[in-house]
């Protein structure tokens, strides 16, 4: 087994499980919300970018700025119109009724575009590739870690540089002075939803290129950026994309001894970051 | 002028009435102090006013208009701001974060920024970028403070500002007061703290079990008439 | 003081009286329905009695215990496959096996509480997930049990199980149907006895325990509650229970694979909505949300896709209009308990039986 070249496309994937959890982490960070439609959230965006491409033909890099700006727009409304009114002590109400939007996107889809399996072609990128010498390493799958650590680097940006982003903080600790600040809780949540779902836009773009997919496939996503986000810590963006890089490296390395483990290595290496570490990796210091 | 008044203003926690119908006024350029024991309901009447518990709409009337069903963000870019009891600093954020925070309603440009708080506190200027939690129970009060100024408000409710600080904090705190009126704000004193309340108030309101139990100039009213208001000792 | 006045404590209300009775008299009539209902009918009862005995575990782990897992389908593949390995390997009779299944999903429980508790909220959550696949992708890696694909019942085990040819002489029906109706009896006696079990827990004072270190965690430990200790009883008599109900569902399916055995659909995700359709923190919650679920299920199972998104939206509906469930919901209303736990004093002065609640 080549080791340099395992580790390597190990950490590339956990770029891609990265933006899978950047999303879920914010939302996650921001209001404790765990939402089990996160993943058909993502194979819907993707399917969203397949309808963009068809009807337009342009390249799909575009067709995601155009669906960008509805996806903003529909975690915006599921925000205000479902999900806030479940927000609260309870873990019970969030899980339901994300569990029955999981459902409820599936079978849409289903309904809508079959079971077949699809794929956003992205022609030549599919299999360019790059020599480095030590390895050789995929276009895609450096442009899907670039993008990772772009989307983290602007998400960190707006959250510690902008006026928004300390009201996601201020709210995220204590809503109730929030609001004695003037800051409308219901519409904070809304807008960090909306900007969770153009994120998830991005993770769906990437998604569709590299591999086949159903309306099925969401709750696999689901888990690695569940895994991702808890073994990154709460609240630590750059912690998601370590968490990613870990299940991503187990994955690779199992799977290169056996290629039956290689999601069995995952998990694994997620029970044994969280038995060192329960709070995973670098959690906020308060919670 | 009256600015700021609730009339009968009656909460209830579930099952347990806080307010039986209080009655407190507020004019413009004045300072009101609220006094009583623990558990007299004085943070619930503050919590009422500033709109974290909501009632029926006439219950308070800011500038005569009947905000009392508002949430407490709206009432906050109205100009009623709020420092709350225990200070409540954000631990996420900064020294200076927080103070921004503040700024978050921000209903009008006015005499407080940045620059004028770090001009009241000079110490926050130092620690600007310590984590909120970082800083003493008194410094701590400061930056609540601030961080209600920063919205330039109308009314200023200080609930307990006193609490947990020592003497020579609480003079330097209530040395601040004189400054912060004098650039157009009415404050509300909710205070354990009766002589600094006495010192500072226009008009003083004790209250007990949720009702005004006394009400008047703190030139008027005698040690025993305090103490049996406070107390409930019947004469 | 008053002398020689004793003090009791009293649960019991009109209400529950007069439902008590009328179980005592369903339970008879469950019984003895083999005699005159059909394979149908049976097979749907099946269905619903093992479908409650989960809803019943999780809602005693989520809703007394405060533990929301989303791993409680690893307990039914364990059951599943512990019956199934001792029936194929060593030869056991899969009614014996079923113990075993109870054990099995013991064994796995006691390190995963180890590793679980010390997690919260949603790390708990996925902790208990994760914990689950890695069992499922474990056992599907056992070859002699039929790997990644599964396996049957061997026709020695299926046919010659216990008591199966005393049912096949007393009604009169051939061995898959007497397997049915064996499967049946014993459904209804786990499910009698975890419905029993749970309401008898609830009614000690390991039970009053619980709901104070559910209600509020560092207040019970102040009054000397050993909140650590009452997790692990929950734990373990959950997977104890829901590894014996995997055994079971399995015996009655003749067939088994991980997938199946190991599904966070049909074991987790079916049971939570059941249990938030129906109201968690009671146990008239769950037999209500089963009832809903399966009346739904007969009504539209036909129509595919369409069904499922019923499912969801109903689902959603209820969460958002009634946060506690159907029977929440009406308990609210009527203050009426079926199975009461509310504890009264009776009895001295303050007697609070005498006055109307």
């Amino acid at each position: 087994m080549n080791w340099i070249d395992t580790i390597a496309q190990g950490v590339l994937l956990g770029g891609l499980y990265a933006l899978f959890a950047a999303g879920l982490s914010l939302v996650f960070g921001i209001m404790r919300l765990v939402n089990l439609a996160h993943g058909d959230l993502i194979v819907m965006g993707a399917y969203l970018i397949l309808l963009v491409v068809s009807l337009t033909g342009m390249n799909p890099f575009l067709a995601a700025m155009v669906a960008m700006p509805v996806m903003f727009a529909l975690g915006w409304g599921l925000q205000r119109v479902v999900l806030n009114r479940v927000l609260g002590p309870d873990i019970l109400p969030p899980l339901l009724v994300t569990f029955g939007l999981s459902i409820v996107l599936q079978n849409v889809l289903l309904q809508g575009f079959s079971a077949d399996s699809r794929r956003v072609g992205a022609g030549a990128l599919e299999t360019a590739s790059v020599d480095l010498g030590v390895v050789t390493l995929g276009v895609m799958p450096l442009l899907t870690f670039a993008s990772a650590v772009g989307v983290i680097v602007a998400l960190n940006w707006v959250f510690y540089r902008t006026s928004l982003g300390r009201a996601f903080r201020a709210t995220s600790d204590d809503p109730v002075t929030a609001s004695l600040m003037g800051i409308r809780p219901q519409g904070i949540f809304a807008v960090a939803t909306g900007i969770a779902l153009v994120v998830v836009t991005i993770a769906a773009l990437y998604l569709g290129m590299r591999a086949n997919f159903d309306p099925t496939i969401g709750p696999a996503r689901l888990i690695y950026a569940f895994e991702a986000v808890i073994i990154g810590g709460l609240g630590s963006l750059w912690g998601t994309l370590a968490g990613g890089m870990i299940i991503g490296v187990a994955q690779t390395v199992g799977a290169a001894i056996n290629p039956e483990w290689q999601i069995l290595a995952g998990h694994v290496a997620f029970l044994v970051v969280l038995l060192i570490r329960p709070r995973g990796l670098f959690p906020r210091a308060f919670d | 002028m009256t600015l700021l008044e609730t009339r009968g203003r009656t909460a209830r926690y579930g099952d347990f009435q806080a307010l039986f119908g209080v009655d407190i006024a507020l004019a413009q350029g004045q300072t009101v102090a609220i006094i009583g024991a623990n558990g007299a309901g004085k943070t619930t009447l503050m919590c009422s006013v500033s709109g974290v518990l909501r009632n029926a709409p006439d219950q308070v009337l800011f500038d005569g208009r009947a905000v009392g069903a508002l949430p407490a963000d709206e009432i906050t870019r109205l100009g009623i701001a709020m420092v709350p009891e225990g200070r409540r600093l954000f631990p996420s954020l900064s020294i200076e974060e927080n103070l921004l925070i503040g700024a978050y309603g921000r209903r009008a440009a006015g005499h407080w920024w940045l620059q004028t708080v770090y001009a009241l506190f000079p110490i926050l200027r130092e620690r600007r970028l310590s984590p909120g939690t970082a800083l003493s129970g008194g410094q701590q009060q400061m930056v609540a403070i601030g961080r209600a100024l920063m919205s330039n408000p109308r009314v200023l409710l200080c609930d307990e500002i006193s609490l947990g600080l020592a003497p020579v904090m609480i003079r330097d705190i209530y040395a601040a007061l004189p400054q912060i009126k004098a650039t157009g704000a009415s404050v509300v004193l909710v205070e354990q703290d009766i002589g600094q309340a006495m010192k500072v108030a226009d008009h003083v309101y004790c209250m007990m079990e949720g009702r005004v139990t006394l009400s008047g100039a703190p030139a008027t009213l005698s040690r025993e008439a305090i103490h049996d208001a406070y107390f409930g000792a019947h004469a | 003081m008053g002398a020689g006045k004793t003090y009791r404590v009293e649960t019991r209300t009109t209400a529950s009286t007069v439902a008590g009775v009328g179980a005592v008299g369903l339970i008879v009539v469950a019984v003895a329905l083999p005699a005159f209902a059909g394979r149908g009918l049976i097979q749907d009862l099946f269905f619903i009695l093992t479908m409650l005995v989960l809803a019943q575990f999780w809602n005693l782990l989520a809703g007394y215990g405060g533990l929301v897992s989303v791993g409680q389908q690893a307990f039914v593949g364990l059951g599943g496959h512990a019956m199934f390995g001792a029936a194929i390997l060593c030869g056991w009779d899969p009614v014996a096996a079923l113990v075993l299944s109870g054990v099995a999903a013991l064994l796995v429980a006691i390190p995963t509480a180890f590793f679980a508790f010390r997690l919260a909220g949603a790390y708990f959550a996925t902790g208990t997930w994760v914990v689950a696949e890695v069992v499922r992708l474990s056992v599907a890696q056992w070859k002699a049990l039929g790997g990644g694909t599964g396996i049957s019942l061997p026709r020695e085990a299926s046919g010659e199980m216990l008591g199966q040819a005393a049912i096949e002489a007393l009604f009169g029906v051939r061995s898959a149907a007497a397997r049915d109706i064996l499967a049946y009896w014993l459904a209804l006696a786990l499910c009698v006895a975890t419905i029993g079990g749970i309401y008898w827990l609830l009614r000690t004072r390991r039970g009053l325990a619980l709901a104070a270190v559910r209600d509020n965690a560092p207040a019970a430990r102040a009054v000397g509650v050993d909140a650590g200790a009452m997790k692990w009883v929950v734990f373990l008599t959950s997977a104890f229970g829901t590894g014996i109900a995997g055994g079971l569902i399995y015996l009655q399916k003749g067939r088994i694979s991980p997938d199946a055995a190991f599904a966070v659909t049909d074991w987790t995700a079916y049971v939570i909505f059941i249990g938030g359709i129906g109201g968690i923190g009671t146990i008239e919650g769950p037999i209500i949300g089963m009832l809903v679920f399966f009346l739904l299920q007969s009504l539209l199972a036909d129509f595919g896709s369409w069904y499922l998104m019923a499912l969801g939206l109903i689902g959603i509906a209820i969460m958002l209009l009634a946060p506690r469930g159907l029977w929440g919901l009406f308990s609210d209303r009527t203050g009426l308990h079926v199975f009461p736990i509310r504890r009264r004093l009776a009895g001295g002065k303050l007697d609070a039986t005498k006055r109307e609640e």
